[in-house]
């Protein structure tokens, strides 16, 4: 590995002083997606600043009757947090169905939105990439490109966004707390990251000397009618080819509100507003389903190795609806798809 | 010279870092201070440093779980862990597990259901099993296989490693 300097941040305040007087320095909190880019030579922080002592550690109530979860609440203690179980399954669901046991010990729930695409040419710094050297050209675009984006790519870069968590956030629209030099500012979660356009360096819009705080969930958690649906190329442990986050609410037989993210299919959380509105105050069939998911899939072009993904995506999507409608969540234990 | 972390936090954050800082360590019960680089991982002090070679180095990127050791009793990937990070931690590995010349009930069960074959994976596997007994999350075979999938076995002993763990968590 690289070698770097090494320090400690003991309040937010110092947090950000201390990366405000070095800029070439990273905040480090689980590191498990950090350490391993710095291993692969892909990030070449000067110096770590551990925030790992921050009091960002409670998951609190907030007054519209949503929840604040700190930003360095581990991902296997919000997953398991019994206010994230019984109102949010949703999230709890997405979380235990990314990376291993191991790994959710250690990340944090503000490293989890900070993590980077697994394309295998942004990691290889043999290859050319746009987004580690902008300007370099993307490998992907012509190369083994079967985790790749379907929908919201650019000629500059066709990476996904690797997160169970994140997508399972950006259905609940949930709101990212920050702060920096010039104060704290609350970032819709679908303003949080970026498509990749002709800057995909950037994956998100955090200012590099920004830290995140806490991340909101809005009182509605959807927790009668969701689910969260991954299909990958082994049963666990593994980055999502298409997963779909559904949360929707019923009345009287007729869809009154119904909302679906998307992840594996493009360089941030996929939301839908068009294709969502397909679904209000529908009766929740099937026909119903197909016509949502060809609306979401009106505009994807796929490439040589992962054209497959927008059959898989429509039927993924077909599913996980009718999941949700019936009230019979994905297992992530038990895999078998119903 | 080392410098402990304390000190370091109250430089100049713009100060050049010293090549090495003191961290205390619980490790197996017993309190070890060392002066490590920043960029030396848990599993290299564990392995290198303090020759705690039952904890194995596979893919060193997180991705197979031979260096799964429990850390404030939770268990955690040392490869992808920073040991200045870790200051006045208790640390768990496999040497640790024993007690008092009897083996551990994951490490019996291990060898009563023949759970291994080559035996790289084996001490991350049980120390990943003596975490997931502690967090009491895994009730079925599908459980315990979802919640054990972050250690690889490439003998293929997983039908074996199941029945251990299941045995072992009769016991526990």
């Amino acid at each position: 590995m690289i070698n770097f300097q090494y320090a400690r941040a003991d309040s937010v305040a110092d947090a950000v002083r201390q990366i405000a007087a070095a800029p070439t320095a990273k905040f480090i909190a689980g590191g498990t997606n950090l350490i391993d880019l710095m291993k692969e030579g892909v990030e070449r922080p000067a110096r770590l600043i551990d925030i790992t002592h921050l009091p960002l550690k409670d998951v609190t109530e907030t007054a519209g009757g949503g929840l604040k979860i700190g930003a360095l609440v581990p991902n296997s203690d919000l997953a398991y947090h019994p206010a994230v179980e019984k109102r949010y399954p949703l999230l709890a669901s997405a979380i235990l169905a990314g990376a291993s046991q191991q790994l959710r010990n250690m990340a944090s729930t503000g490293g989890n939105l900070l993590q980077r695409t697994r394309c295998v040419y942004f990691y290889d710094v043999a290859t050319p990439c746009n987004k580690r050297e902008p300007g370099a050209g993307c490998s992907a675009i012509d190369g083994v490109n079967r985790q790749h984006a379907i929908l919201g790519h650019s000629a500059a870069c066709i990476a996904t966004h690797p997160s169970d968590m994140c997508v399972a956030l950006a259905m609940l629209e949930a709101k990212v707390h920050v702060t920096g030099p010039s104060g704290e500012r609350v970032i819709a979660f679908a303003d949080f990251h970026r498509l990749p356009g002709d800057t995909p360096q950037r994956d998100t819009n955090l200012e590099p000397d920004e830290i995140i705080m806490a991340v909101e969930l809005p009182a509605q958690g959807f927790a009668a009618n969701y689910t969260y649906l991954k299909l990958r190329d082994r049963l666990s442990y593994a980055f999502a080819l298409v997963s779909v986050a559904v949360g929707m609410e019923l009345a009287g037989g007729v869809i009154r509100d119904a909302r679906f993210a998307l992840g594996g299919v493009a360089h941030k959380p996929w939301r839908d507003p068009q294709a969502e509105a397909v679904l209000q105050r529908q009766r929740p069939e099937e026909e119903t389903f197909r016509r949502a998911a060809d609306t979401l899939l009106r505009n994807a072009r796929g490439f040589k190795h992962n054209a497959f993904k927008i059959e898989l995506a429509r039927r993924a999507l077909v599913r996980a609806l009718a999941q949700a409608a019936r009230g019979t969540p994905q297992s992530q234990a038990d895999k078998k798809i119903a | 010279m080392a410098r402990t972390v304390r000190a370091v936090m109250e430089a100049e954050p713009t100060a050049p870092a010293p090549e090495k800082l003191t961290v205390t360590l619980v490790i197996n019960g017993r309190e070890t201070r060392l002066s490590v680089a920043p960029w030396t991982t848990l599993l290299d002090t564990l392995r290198d440093r303090l020759a705690l070679t039952g904890t194995k180095k596979g893919c060193d990127h997180g991705q197979c779980g031979a260096c799964t050791v429990l850390v404030d009793g939770r268990r955690i990937n040392s490869c992808l862990t920073l040991a200045v990070m870790k200051d006045g931690a208790q640390v768990t590995t496999i040497e640790g597990l024993a007690k008092d010349g009897a083996l551990h009930p994951l490490q019996q069960a291990f060898i009563d259901h023949d759970a291994f074959q080559c035996g790289y994976c084996t001490p991350g596997q049980i120390c990943s099993a003596a975490g997931l007994i502690a967090e009491g999350k895994a009730k079925t075979v599908d459980e315990i296989r979802e919640l054990m999938s972050g250690n690889i076995c490439r003998c293929g002993a997983y039908v074996n490693i199941v029945a251990a763990i299941q045995q072992a968590m009769g016991k526990a």
